[in-house]
């Protein structure tokens, strides 16, 4: 009856749960299960009560049946150690995965700089990056569309509460993956990344600083307009992803300076690095699923 | 002339009483600290020039300057010496300033120069990653700091947990803005790099802000609680002139490790002046093993005269231990400040009042911009 795709989530914490939220609200997309490893964890019973399918045997527990549920996408909301099994098992089973964790296994997606190509490189892994890379890299990719950018540094700077235990026991896989996310999808010859986790209450907003270094002397018009385009572009699936100041102009340096604030679905609104990340994740499920639907692709156990 | 008050009989008993009493209570102090406690203890030093130093410097002390530098307190008996950029192995960065060469660089050429000496190198987490701390090592230090926010220990577990893998390597847990969190809250925070693996860890007062009893409180709950073979550090900022008042309030609290500065070169009005600090322990025969007037010297003779500005309790630094503001900040507030026609006092207050923390120098523009929009001045 439904013209959606079914998908799975794996990893009913937080950011299984804030997806599932936003997931019910899809035209594509259509969550029927969420996998966890713990039997007492509220994530699998609040997404029970919403009428999905649940295991608390991880991934394992769903293979037996998941084609026969229709699956065709599933998201990993877990951590990078355990991803690449994950990814591995659900494959076999025809399923395009949608990596939220800092594995990067597969190629990177931020949607409003690579969504198209992602997709049609049919691809049956594709990883986010990061939250501080999903809310940096289309401000690199803004400057570097105009002009050569030699080097892309973005600070990101989250709430204490909102930096789960996978992060911090990972705290490098952040800083590597965003720093390569800023070379391949933002375009800067270097990237570096740095994450700040500041613990004052109330938690303040996720904030991002940007820093591009151009070749030449920065265009401030065009690359100034690229900024608001890209900003424009960001909040169709974001709607509190905001220009604080700049962009700034210093020599070749051009510094953003931005503020994201989340939808407030599961997670609080401060937290909009996790519902950055949450956004993006579904934002390239729905476009893998109106692919499905057209007909332009069919994805195959790999 | 006024405003002098007049030697009447009344003025000059409650001078003569206050005296008395003031002098009575140091008498106390000084008896109960420094005779019972103090005499003979051994401590270790650690030199921050080469580090904390950067951030005056703007990351620019040469490869040649840190061996000349090196070798000098090698030869003054100073143990330990910190060496990488202002703020630790990958700091390299817009944000914080590009060095005038790579941690690898000045790793290497000063520990292959050290004859007793050993060298360390700082880490924080989310800024250096373990690849970061293989290189040091291989370039040869003997310390690695892992340096993270008071409340934030647990980003520290992946680069502890490493560094106490390789065999022989001093790690140290170092817990940043340490006033801004109870004594209480501080403890389980240090524990957590304990049970990491730390086999010692620091209390660091990065703004300059704390006073004595909030050494004492803080470095004595600390002693009673973590394991007794674990060390116990304090890195003090001298931005209210407490560097070595709080060091010695360390001392006598149960720290065996001072973190201070040569000339005090460091961020904000610089660290605990280390020779100056020396120079107190030689007086209370708290042993060192640095060669007091050999510490003078090199103070004196090497570091001043690079200094691009008095490192001093000048009014911005003076804010900064006023209002509990990272130290590192202050030149980025001066800038901020002439850039966009602000007083770096009002910023450096605002950062303080928004609970800012170490690394956050990002802030300053964007918060100089609000400012600067706010009051019209850009």
């Amino acid at each position: 009856m439904s013209n959606k795709i079914k998908a799975a989530i794996i990893g009913p914490g937080n950011i299984g749960t804030d997806l599932l939220m936003k997931a019910k609200r899809s035209e594509f997309i259509e969550p029927v299960w969420m996998v966890g490893v713990d039997p007492e964890s509220p994530g699998l019973a609040r997404a029970a009560e919403m009428g999905l399918k649940t295991t608390s045997e991880g991934v394992d527990g769903m293979l037996p049946t998941m084609k026969e549920d229709g699956v065709q996408i599933c998201f990993d909301a877990t951590s990078a150690y355990v991803h690449a099994e994950n990814s591995r098992k659900v494959n076999e089973q025809g399923a395009v995965m949608i990596d939220l964790t800092p594995a990067a296994i597969g190629p990177f997606c931020v949607p409003p700089v690579n969504l198209t190509d992602a997709v049609a490189a049919q691809a049956m892994n594709v990883n986010m990056v990061t939250c501080g890379g999903q809310a940096t890299i289309p401000m690199v990719a803004a400057v570097s569309r105009v002009q050569e950018v030699t080097y892309g540094e973005i600070v990101a700077t989250v709430s204490s509460k909102s930096a789960g235990p996978g992060t911090r026991k990972n705290i490098d896989e952040f800083t590597r993956t965003t720093a390569r996310g800023i070379e391949k999808v933002g375009g800067a010859h270097t990237g570096k990344a740095i994450i700040i986790i500041n613990p004052a209450e109330p938690p303040l907003m996720m904030r991002d600083t940007v820093h591009c270094l151009t070749h030449d002397d920065p265009d401030q018009e065009a690359i100034t307009r690229s900024v608001h385009d890209m900003i424009a572009e960001v909040q169709k699936y974001v709607p509190g992803y905001t220009l604080k100041n700049g962009p700034v102009f210093d020599g070749k340096r051009v510094s953003i300076y931005m503020e994201v604030e989340g939808l407030g679905d599961f997670l609080p609104k401060y937290a909009g690095n996790l519902d950055i990340m949450t956004a993006a994740g579904l934002r390239t499920a729905e476009m893998y699923a109106e692919e499905i639907l057209a007909g332009n692709f069919k994805p195959v156990a790999a | 002339m006024d405003a002098e008050p007049k030697p009447t009989w009344m003025y000059l008993r409650r001078v003569l009483v206050r005296a008395l009493q003031h002098r009575d209570i140091a008498c106390c102090e000084t008896k109960r600290v420094n005779v019972m406690n103090l005499q003979g203890k051994k401590i270790t030093v650690h030199d921050m020039c080469l580090r904390d130093g950067m951030h005056p410097k703007q990351h620019q002390i040469t490869v040649e300057q840190m061996v000349t530098i090196s070798k000098a307190m090698d030869d003054a008996g100073v143990p330990l010496i910190e060496v990488t950029h202002g703020d630790g192995l990958g700091g390299t960065s817009v944000n914080y300033g590009f060095p005038a060469a790579s941690d690898e660089e000045y790793l290497s050429a000063v520990c292959k120069e050290m004859k007793n000496a050993k060298v360390s190198a700082l880490l924080l987490p989310g800024i250096g990653t373990v690849d970061h701390l293989k290189m040091a090592v291989d370039c040869g230090i003997s310390t690695i700091r892992v340096a993270t926010h008071c409340t934030e220990a647990d980003v520290s577990e992946q680069h502890i947990t490493m560094a106490t893998s390789i065999k022989g390597l001093d790690t140290v847990g170092f817990l940043m803005m340490a006033h801004m969190i109870e004594p209480e809250e501080l403890v389980v925070q240090l524990k957590l790099m304990e049970d990491y693996g730390a086999n010692c860890v620091y209390i660091t007062d990065s703004a300059g802000y704390m006073l004595p009893d909030d050494v004492t409180s803080r470095i004595a709950l600390a002693r009673a609680e973590l394991k007794p073979e674990t060390e116990l550090g304090f890195h003090g900022h001298h931005n209210l002139a407490m560097g070595v008042a709080n060091s010695v309030a360390a001392v006598a609290a149960g720290a065996n490790r001072i973190d201070g500065s040569m000339a005090g070169l460091g961020a904000g009005a610089g660290n605990t002046p280390l020779e100056v600090f020396i120079a107190v322990c030689d007086r209370m025969g708290i042993e060192t093993g640095v060669d007091t007037f050999k510490a003078m010297d090199i103070a004196e003779d090497l570091i001043v005269p690079m200094m691009d500005h008095m490192v001093r309790v000048d009014r911005d630094a003076l804010t900064l231990g006023y209002a509990g503001v990272y130290s590192s900040f202050l030149l980025f507030a001066k800038r901020s400040a002439e850039k966009y026609n602000l007083s770096s006092r009002d910023i450096l207050v605002e950062l303080g009042r928004r609970r800012t923390v170490g690394g956050q120098e990002d802030m300053i523009e964007d918060l100089a911009l609000d400012m600067a929009k706010e009051r019209g001045t850009i």
